[in-house]
């Protein structure tokens, strides 16, 4: 067993920041109203002075221009089982930890490669997400993310070597129980390793089982009962936008951050998203609702943020949006499409799937179709649109061009070929009975028309041989 | 006086441009029109660029001329998509024609946004041929499409009225479809070549292999390859 552990340190505050493109001093603030605390400061608030813990007046006197945003917990869960998500791509046994993912590596080594490829990995997807962080390699879930605390980077593959590493561990990073973190120091004990050596009795009769329980589970002598993290299989997610916005332009970061999660999200999990909805927020619960659907299930970044922005784009707002919600609830398997090795294409083509989907997005979704032919005789059913073609060739000549509904036709007109007569239909209530002709127009054109069965007057325009 | 300066280098130089230097090049897209591949400069449809189909009205046989590219391009990988078109292409038509049409992709758009997308199909690389009827295109538009044309290495084709002659036109193809008294095609301006003089003949019934075994015609042709 080789687990992982990527240490979220600023979880709530990256999870805000991630929606900003602008570097304001900005604090995340908890506890009781009469003392509220800094929980969380930007990068700019803290060059300004403010420090973690600080209260918030005293920021404030710091600070004029400071943006003051509640600490939420459930958004931080909400994170976190996000980026459980994302790690799921890399192994399926996932779990949480405070302020932590763990994830079991040594199964998916094979696959993915060897630790220093999947740390790389794991890099780049939090980075480009937006999230700081931390990781460590080890043994056990527990050693793993001590690790992780201690030194950005290790990797310890067997227990000897994690031995070694954890005893060099100072006590307050052990992420022991507290009241031992506090005890054990004023008992000379300021490193793990001394901690492990001691006799395992005392331990148990001066700081109860608990102690002795936690150093099992780092160690690995006792299972680490850890809950696995299970990705659900739909999607609600919701951004609160900082300010009202009335324009559709200032949608677009946000929708982009939004579908960049997504597809991170979808190759987690491995599948992908053939319909989701966009629900723009407006005050007092209503909204106005973007539906995006494409022809196949998709995954990829740009193809989503681009079928939803053309879609966007044609909406009109009744009011000013105060947040922005994506829903996905059908997440069917995603198959890459299939690529010729001899690929007659530009070597930088866009696949035809996403060309249709940036012309669905603009021109509507039923803007890009096929005709396939139909066994029916008449005409006007002789196609339809679809992507399954019967096998029927018609064996007598038919036009290059076919109107959607007849329309007379005047003037001279040259009988060039004819009658064909077409008395069929009887089986449904659209009975026709008429005699196709191939005529030339004073113009020299050439039109399919028909008439009345032997009269060769009141001809109705059918189709050009174009 | 400056100083003298040998032809040769300057032409080794390729500062000089010479009209007939340019030779043309084989192309492999014939037009399946033999008289008219005999005239071209490619011996067939310009490569990776735009042509121009100038019409007096629909339904003289503008489809006809394109149908054997059609049917040729429509056997490959890439797809051909077609563009606001004035009619339903005739399923069955284009079938009795050779033209597999689960390889056509059909766009509807309004009039300002068929040339975007033109544009964007033909970028996109992934279309063999684009077929275009846009309502008004400036030689800026037309330009574009030239460009694009040119980026997607896909065929560029865009139809549109015989009035438009008299404006200058990118295209590095243009021709012009007559009628009457008889059925001709006139290549207006052919890049790597001088347009030729006279009209070229474009009869109708040679490429009407169906028609042919199996019209109502009275006198039977011979039999295409179907």
């Amino acid at each position: 067993m080789l687990w992982a552990c990527l240490s979220l340190p600023h979880l709530a505050l990256d999870g805000v920041l991630r929606r900003r493109i602008d570097d304001a001093p900005l604090v995340l603030v908890d506890g009781p109203a009469n003392a509220r605390c800094v929980a969380a400061a930007n990068p700019s608030a803290q060059a300004a002075g403010l420090y973690v813990g600080q209260r918030l007046s005293a920021a404030q006197a710091l600070l004029a221009q400071l943006e003051v945003i509640p600490y939420d917990a459930a958004e931080e869960d909400r994170w976190q089982r996000f980026l459980a998500g994302v790690a799921y791509r890399y192994s399926s046994q996932v779990a949480l930890l405070p302020q932590a993912i763990v994830l079991e590596i040594s199964r998916s080594r094979s696959l993915l490669g060897d630790w220093p490829k999947m740390e790389r990995n794991l890099r780049r997807d939090l980075t480009e997400l937006g999230f700081r962080h931390r990781i460590a390699a080890a043994p056990t879930p527990h050693a793993a993310q001590v690790l992780a605390g201690v030194n950005d980077g290790v990797a310890v593959l067997s227990r000897e070597v994690m031995q070694r590493a954890l005893d060099a561990v100072p006590l307050h990073q052990s992420r022991l129980p507290e009241h031992a973190v506090e005890a054990l120091p004023r008992m000379g004990i300021r490193r793990l390793g001394q901690l492990l050596h001691m006799p395992r009795d005392g331990l148990q009769r001066r700081f109860g089982a608990g102690l002795l329980q936690h150093i099992d589970r780092l160690l690995g002598d006792m299972p680490a009962g850890l809950e696995l993290h299970v990705p659900p299989d739909a999607v609600d997610w919701r951004i609160e936008l900082s300010h009202e916005v009335e324009n559709i332009a200032s949608l677009v970061f946000p929708l982009k951050r939004m579908t960049g999660d997504l597809a991170a999200y979808l190759s987690g999990r491995d599948g992908g998203v053939q319909r989701f909805a966009l629900r723009l927020e407006h005050r007092e619960r209503t909204a106005t609702e973007v539906a995006v659907g494409m022809l196949a299930p998709e995954r990829d970044a740009n193809v989503l943020f681009e079928a939803a922005r053309g879609r966007l784009e044609r909406v009109q707002l009744p009011a000013p949006v105060l947040s922005l919600r994506l829903l996905a609830d059908d997440l069917p398997g995603f198959v890459p499409a299939g690529r010729d090795l001899f690929d007659e294409r530009p070597a930088n083509a866009l696949p035809l799937e996403q060309l249709c989907e940036r012309l669905r997005a603009r021109l509507g979704d039923h803007a890009v179709y096929r005709w396939a032919a139909t066994t029916d005789p008449r005409p006007e059913r002789s196609q339809r649109i679809a992507r399954q073609d019967e096998d029927f060739i018609e064996p007598r000549v038919r036009p290059t061009w076919l109107l959607d509904k007849p329309v007379p036709l005047r003037g001279v007109l040259r009988i060039l070929a004819g009658p064909e007569r077409l008395e069929t239909g009887w089986w449904d209530d659209e009975a026709v009975r008429r005699d196709y002709y191939m005529v030339e127009t004073e113009q020299g054109q050439r039109a399919w028309a028909y008439c009345a069965p032997g009269e060769q007057t009141g001809w109705m325009l059918h189709g050009w041989f174009a | 006086m400056g100083t003298v300066l040998a032809l040769s280098n300057l032409l080794e130089g390729r500062q000089v441009w010479r009209g007939s230097a340019a030779a043309p090049v084989e192309g492999g897209q014939p037009t399946g029109w033999p008289m008219l591949d005999a005239v071209l400069p490619a011996r067939g449809w310009p490569e990776a660029a735009l042509t121009e189909i100038l019409l007096p009205a629909d339904g003289i046989g503008e489809l006809r001329l394109l149908l054997p590219t059609l049917a040729r391009l429509s056997q490959g990988h890439r797809p051909v998509m077609l563009i606001a078109p004035p009619y339903a292409p005739c399923a069955m038509g284009w079938r009795q024609q050779g033209v597999h049409l689960q390889r056509v992709e059909m766009v509807d758009a309004d009039e300002q946004h068929v040339l975007w997308a033109a544009e964007q199909a033909l970028r996109s690389g992934s279309c063999a041929a684009v077929l275009a009827w846009p309502q008004q295109a400036d030689d800026r538009s037309l330009r574009r499409l030239q460009v694009a044309a040119d980026t997607g290495r896909a065929l560029a084709f865009v139809f549109r009225d015989r009035r438009h002659l008299a404006n200058a036109s990118p295209a590095a193809l243009r021709l012009e479809l007559a009628a009457l008294p008889q059925p001709l095609i006139w290549v207006r301006k052919c890049r790597g070549g001088n347009a030729p003089v006279q009209a070229i003949p474009f009869d109708l019934r040679t490429a009407n292999p169906v028609v042919s075994q199996h019209g109502y015609r009275h006198e039977p042709l011979q039999a295409g390859e179907g």
